[in-house]
């Protein structure tokens, strides 16, 4: 029999870390304050302790070093380095590595190389952490080809999507919603893997289709479930990867409804929102009954001042009113 | 080091070694100039010593990461010439079947994890490849090549600094060749020798000759065998210079004509460590000759193999992007 019991979005993903160390000696994990401090987030909580700090290794604040450092030994092949960047927007300071290095070098190597490593970094705003600590950049990610771009909801999909990265053999930035670390949700104590590339449909509907990611998925099921009440049908499509995304879910989804909301917590412009809505002029534009509206921050910094940033965030009335202005 | 404590075998593998880089880089200048080779090539004309002295010491399982200039760190670790003449066409048969192109040759099977056209860029990649070394209980070791110019960037300090706190068994050869392009040494640093900076990591940083390849083998010697041992990394200093342009095409108006030709007088690492072979009888005359013609023809049929090879399929452009396939678009057309 499967246990399966309630724990948080951290500890799912901690439990996909300890698995995926206890059964290949080649994973190991890195970043700031990753050993003993538990990660700022516990997401590494009890590794230090357990599998020592030859594998879990502290390093010095220098992105660029640790994150060349994970690429040179995935290339190699003797390890599977899972790397921590504590925030996506420290991203600035190690970026070649990751976009002119791990991403390409199985191309310009004529496929001979594998890049086996996950970089796991952190996004979202809400906690006054102001323009340099709150940011959703996987719009710079999914924009380079050659990097897999993760970004779970829910407790059950960090899990299995965690389990997947590691053990895929190309570069993948797994993306955690801060806001979601400490959310709780069934998870299977046995591992499992959740597919790359597969949507999950989070909520089926028939009269507007919301894709959603990372957090905006929540603020988007709470819509759902206030129209529910006054007879309006909305369905929710979480991606859960953006490279590789489920064309076919997502397409499928709007053909059924005929009306698209995208839902996202990056910036509007060159984005996730704005991918998806060219998706839909392209894939299924015949079915579209009403513009493809979109619900994301406005393009200006992220605010500090709590006033200031719950208006930058998409909130649930925003994407209520989205929602209304095409039903 | 005296040619007298170095076995026949492998001074003869030095010269060749030399020998075989001179005649690659020269040949493709010229094909360059026919308009053979597509994009830009950096050439490792002059600076020969560098690679040889310190691949050397190297085995098969060893690692290096090379820079734009790698042509040189290729064919000294053992890279297929072939794959990598065929690469520089852009031929389905190169190293990279045509996609990565002169600053972007590797060969993994010989432990030469690429060229790299970001400067600085393949530096914590060696690093990486010396933990993982050490977390497996390796004995081998790492080798970084870069330019003086890298020297200055984040790569640097980040990748050394790991490698000096871990005790990473990697070693990192600074080509100096006194120009970042255009920009002479004495105008991007104001120590006299990148060495100098092995203080500030707790490691042993040594300047050496690099247009004598005995001292060059004789330093990278010291601090392989101390990586291997997992005493940790040395920064090694190799002053060299390149014979041609920064890339085929410079016009070079920054260094006089009189500097480079005084450094193809009397600096050439071939001709002084020719001299040396002779005038200790190592080899003679005719066997250094024999070893020159050899190489020619050897090249000549990297050529023409590359000449001969068919160019990728436009089905090739999608393909190689990825390692692990996906239900989900990974390679996206519109």
């Amino acid at each position: 029999m499967a246990v399966v019991r309630e724990i948080t979005f951290a500890q799912a993903l901690n439990e996909a870390l300890d698995y995926e160390m206890s059964k290949d000696p080649k994973v190991v994990v890195m970043g700031e304050d990753v050993g003993l401090y538990g990660g700022i987030y516990g997401v590494t909580a009890g590794l230090y302790g357990k599998y020592g700090p030859e594998r879990v290794r502290d390093t010095p604040i220098a992105e660029s070093g640790f994150i060349g450092t994970a690429v040179g030994a995935a290339a190699t092949g003797l390890l599977r380095p899972v790397v921590e960047l504590m925030f996506i927007d420290f991203l600035g300071v190690a970026f070649d590595q990751l976009y002119n290095q791990a991403a390409k070098m199985r191309y310009m190597f004529g496929g001979k190389a594998k890049i086996s490593m996950v970089l796991r970094t952190t996004c979202g705003a809400g906690f006054s952490a102001a323009a340099q600590h709150s940011q959703s950049l996987h719009a710079l990610f999914s924009h380079v080809p050659g990097l897999k771009v993760v970004m779970p909801s829910t407790p059950y999909d960090a899990k299995g999507l965690l389990i997947s990265s590691i053990e895929d053999d190309d570069p993948v930035i797994f993306i955690e919603h801060k806001g979601l670390y400490a959310i709780k949700g069934e998870v299977p104590e046995e591992p499992y893997s959740i597919p790359l590339g597969e949507a999950d449909v989070k909520r089926e509907g028939k009269d507007v289709t919301i894709v959603a990611t990372a957090a905006m998925v929540h603020k988007s099921l709470e819509v759902a479930e206030k129209l529910e009440k006054e007879g309006i049908s909305i369905e929710v499509v979480d991606p859960r990867t953006i490279v590789p995304l489920d064309v076919d879910t997502i397409v499928n989804s709007i053909k059924k409804t005929g009306k698209l909301v995208v839902v996202d917590e990056g910036y509007p412009r060159a984005s996730f929102a704005s991918d998806i809505a060219a998706l839909a002029a392209s894939k299924a534009f015949d079915s579209l009954k009403a513009p493809v509206k979109i619900v994301t921050p406005p393009a200006t910094p992220v605010p500090f001042s709590p006033a200031l940033e719950s208006e930058w965030i998409p909130s649930a009335e925003k994407i209520e009113k989205a929602v209304r202005e095409i039903l | 080091m005296a040619v007298e404590e170095i076995p026949k075998e492998k001074l003869l593998w030095m010269y060749e070694t030399m020998v075989r880089i001179r005649v690659h880089e020269e040949r493709v200048a010229e094909l360059f100039a026919q308009g053979k080779i597509p994009g830009f090539v950096h050439l490792y004309v002059g600076e020969e010593a560098v690679a040889v002295g310190v691949m050397a010491n190297l085995r098969k399982e060893d690692y290096i990461t090379s820079t734009h200039r790698g042509h040189g760190h290729y064919i000294a670790k053992g890279g297929d010439i072939k794959a990598s003449m065929a690469e520089l066409f852009g031929k389905k048969t190169g190293s990279g079947k045509g996609k990565g192109g002169s600053m972007h040759i590797a060969d993994l099977d010989v432990g030469e994890l690429g060229a790299n056209g970001i400067v600085g860029g393949g530096i914590p990649h060696a690093v990486g490849a010396a933990l993982g070394i050490k977390l497996n209980g390796l004995d081998n070791v790492a080798v970084a090549f870069f330019g003086d110019g890298a020297s200055n960037q984040q790569n640097f300090h980040e990748g050394i600094n790991l490698a000096s706190i871990w005790k990473l068994p990697v070693v990192f050869v600074c080509e100096n060749n006194q120009y970042q392009i255009s920009l002479s040494y004495d105008k991007q640093q104001a120590i006299k020798s990148v060495a100098e900076r092995g203080k500030a990591y707790g490691i042993p940083g040594v300047s050496v000759d690099g247009q004598d390849v005995l001292a060059v083998y004789e330093v990278a010697k010291e601090a392989i065998e101390r990586a291997r041992r997992g005493e940790g990394p040395t920064l090694i200093e190799a002053k060299t210079y390149r014979f041609r342009g920064h890339f085929e095409g410079d016009p070079q108006v920054y260094r006089s004509k009189e500097e480079v030709e005084w450094w193809k007088k009397n600096k050439d690492p071939i001709k002084l460590f020719e001299e040396k072979l002779l005038e200790k009888g190592v080899a003679t005359r005719e066997e250094l000759d024999g070893i020159w013609e050899k190489v020619k023809k050897e090249i000549e049929e990297a050529v023409k193999f590359a000449e001969e090879s068919p160019w990728p399929s436009k089905e090739e452009v999608v393909e190689d992007v990825f390692s692990t396939p996906t239900k989900g678009v990974l390679v996206w057309q519109w």
